[in-house]
């Protein structure tokens, strides 16, 4: 490491920041294409089907064979569409999606950023990502993917406000906005002293709101597969791809949030002797895994809400029962009873 | 007002979005019944309606009669059949095609056939490459037809009680 | 020229660049877009500032949330280009008397004594690594500008009040749904289980074919 430190001088700095960039986009891509494996295996299952099985053993190389079908098929660009905008759309989908891992912590020192503020870093880049719907429909220039692209921006900014409001609950709790210090305030005896529990309602909040706002089934209704024409319909080829991916990386961030956020990041379950043998990164892993699957068995379960239904439960019910807790909260914290919510 | 109180709080805990999941999730452990394909088929009728396939007698003679009751019946207009008389006096097709893309499988030109000479064959995994593949001759039926006589004999045969 | 001016150059001209195409771009939509753009630059100008938490909210309140808004109009309007270019000319002695007013506005302020007060030519304190912005912003809202803060809330939450009052209107001609009363509805409320009498006016042959059929099962 220090040859190479001294090979490149002054820009060694970029080069590291780089190369750490790599290390975290790489795996989290390829977890992103075997989200989509575990997904289709899993609401397999659950329908009594076995998923897919052929592509190498098990069908593990089935999301490599998607992606290359996808990347060999052509990109088509509707005469009448914005051109520039409608490129744009799909990365400015994926993008946030990405840069919020710049402050995400796998265990109290692995951290590209551990900046002060990384909670709201993080509430501020994901809120960037509704540009990629709306402009997707709209570079379109076609009705269809406009109509989807409002109902999606729509449901994704009603449902940032009570996944706030969720969030502020737990920097209450923790007194802090770092992720890495939230973790921290969460260390017990076992999971217990995680925030699910005295955060119960906000927890569910979280989860739900999360599930809408990264689009997915029960709350789909900004591109239901087959049955509802969607933002992205008139994209194809890897334009296409890149809104699966931007879709299934948000799925995972959300997940990691969740982890870090309710279910103690990488605390092991209890804090005695096997559990702890095992290391924090692996804790976090598993819980991530664990929370996907969740997302995955939603899907499975649910039939779609309705569209007016879904703006009701955002307005009307999650964003009362965050500030009734958060008011519940605030009064407990100034009570002996206050040391249950640090 | 106490139902009114119980549904609350029913809704609020998310009773039966847990049920639902529940349900869901014992189906994640039930024994699966997907047949794989290829390998693994799933029982067929005797009366299945499949590929077509021209049939002979025993000595190598063709059955069919050039009668086009086939080709009167056939509801897609499938079939068409040119005949003349052959040297030694019998009737006999000298087209037979059938173009299996406006084919519907409804088994009428078997129904129809007084010599059980037009069949269809358990055969339905079968595809064609290019546009023109899918129709097909009378010279490719019959050799279906020879290929696959044992088992359309014993399809009859299992039948024939019924008729 | 050391790495933050490289930076606060680097933003600084897609800032300039980013405000000029939003009053230049023909197309609204582009518009919106390079003020979506030259707010993300602002942030990042105020992260090199160490208004971190400012930066963040910037970005969290105008760019997720105010431009999306925003966007939404400009996109479902339809617009005619020609007019909108139309009284140019007319409106341009206005135009550039308010952009002369905000030149001058904003030199008083880069002028003045306070501006420069603390000695590092306009640039704020520099801190340790411990300081944190944010903690120190909850302190200074919430106890020297508390009366201020809690006027400036009830004025928004007044305007919030004011803007869904106004636009609020009950039209009786409309049927729509009230999702919230559809699913209040029980199963008791729709559903009544009567204890029906077999009629044997009307059938006659039933009274002889009911037990029979009871027999054969």
């Amino acid at each position: 490491m220090e040859f190479f430190q001294s090979l490149l001088g002054p820009f060694w700095p970029v080069v590291w920041t780089l190369v750490k960039i790599v290390a975290i986009v790489a795996p989290l891509l390829l977890g992103v294409a075997y989200v989509t494996y575990a997904e289709r295996k899993v609401i397999g299952y659950m329908q009594v089907r076995i998923g897919p099985n052929r592509v190498g053993p098990l069908g593990l190389l089935q999301p490599i064979a998607d992606g290359l079908k996808l990347m060999m098929k052509e990109i088509i660009i509707p005469s009448g569409a914005n051109k520039k905008l409608f490129l744009l759309a799909p990365v400015l989908c994926m993008a946030p999606a990405l840069i919020a891992w710049a402050v995400i912590p796998f265990t109290p020192e692995l951290v590209l950023a551990n900046i002060d503020a990384s909670l709201l870093f993080i509430m501020a880049i994901t809120s960037m990502g509704v540009y990629g719907v709306v402009l997707a429909g709209w570079a379109s220039n076609s009705k269809y993917p406009f109509l989807g692209a409002m109902r999606s921006a729509a449901q994704i900014v009603s449902y940032e406000i009570a996944m706030g409001f969720a969030l502020v609950g737990v920097l209450m709790a923790a007194q802090s906005l770092n992720l890495v210090e939230i973790v921290k305030a969460q260390q017990g005896a076992s999971f217990f002293s995680w925030y699910w529990l005295p955060l119960f309602p906000l927890f569910l909040v979280y989860m739900i709101s999360s599930v809408a706002e990264i689009n997915r089934a029960p709350f789909d209704v900004a591109e239901g597969e087959s049955e509802i024409v969607g933002f992205h319909a008139e994209y194809s080829g890897m334009a296409f791809a890149v809104f699966f991916l931007a879709e299934y990386a948000n799925m995972i961030l959300v997940a990691t949030l969740s982890s870090l956020l309710f279910l103690g990041g990488w605390l092991p379950l209890f804090d005695f002797a096997p559990f702890t043998w095992i290391p924090g990164f692996f804790w976090l892993i598993a819980k991530i895994c664990f929370v996907l699957f969740l997302f995955l068995w939603f899907r499975a379960t649910f039939p779609r809400y309705r569209y007016d239904q879904i703006m009701r439960l955002g307005w009307k019910v999650f964003i009362p029962v965050t500030l009734v807790w958060l008011l519940f909260i605030g009064g407990m914290m100034q009570t002996p009873l206050g040391y249950l919510f640090h | 007002m106490m139902n009114r109180l119980n549904a609350f709080f029913k809704s609020l805990l998310l009773i039966e979005l847990f049920k639902g999941m529940a349900l869901t999730g014992r189906y994640l452990f039930a024994r699966k019944i997907t047949v794989q394909f290829p390998e693994e088929r799933t029982p067929m009728s005797p009366r299945f309606r499949g590929l077509h396939a021209l049939r002979r007698y025993p000595n190598g003679e063709e059955r069919c009669i050039a009668c086009k009751l086939c080709e009167a019946v056939c509801p897609a207009l499938a079939i068409s059949i040119d005949m003349e008389e052959r040297a030694d006096g019998t009737r006999r097709t000298t087209r037979y095609d059938i173009d299996l893309t406006k084919c519907i499988f409804c088994g009428f030109c078997e129904e129809s056939c007084p010599v059980d000479s037009i069949v269809e064959t358990r055969v339905f995994d079968y595809h064609g490459e290019k546009r023109g593949d899918l129709y097909y001759t009378k010279a490719m039926l019959l050799a279906l037809g020879d290929k696959h006589e044992e088992q359309i004999a014993r399809d009859k045969a299992a039948d024939a009680p019924y008729r | 020229m050391n790495l933050e001016t490289m930076i606060f150059y680097f933003f600084a001209a897609i800032l300039l660049f980013a405000a000029a195409r939003v009053v230049t771009a023909r197309n609204p939509v582009h518009s919106a877009l390079f003020l979506v753009l030259a707010f993300f630059t602002a942030a990042a100008l105020w992260v090199t500032l160490e208004a971190e938490f400012l930066a963040i909210t910037l970005v969290l309140v105008y760019v997720g949330a105010v431009m999306v808004l925003f966007l939404f109009v400009v996109m479902m309007l339809d617009i005619n280009y020609d007019l909108l270019r139309e009284g140019f000319w007319s409106n341009f002695p206005l135009a550039l008397t308010v952009a002369v007013l905000m030149a001058a506005e904003m030199t008083l302020v880069l002028a003045g004594r306070n501006f420069w007060a603390n000695g590092n030519g306009g640039a704020p304190n520099v801190h340790g690594p411990g300081y944190s912005n944010i903690k120190e912003l909850g302190r200074q809202i919430y106890t020297e500008y508390v009366y201020p803060f809690e006027i400036a809330s009830i004025i928004l939450l007044v305007a919030i009040v004011a803007a869904i009052a106004l636009t609020l209107r009950h039209r009786k001609d409309t049927k729509y749904q009230d999702p919230a009363a559809q699913i209040a509805v029980r199963r008791n409320d729709r559903l009544r289980i009567i204890p029906v009498q077999p009629d044997n006016k009307l059938r006659p042959q039933a009274a002889d074919a009911t037990p029979s059929a009871e027999q054969q099962s």
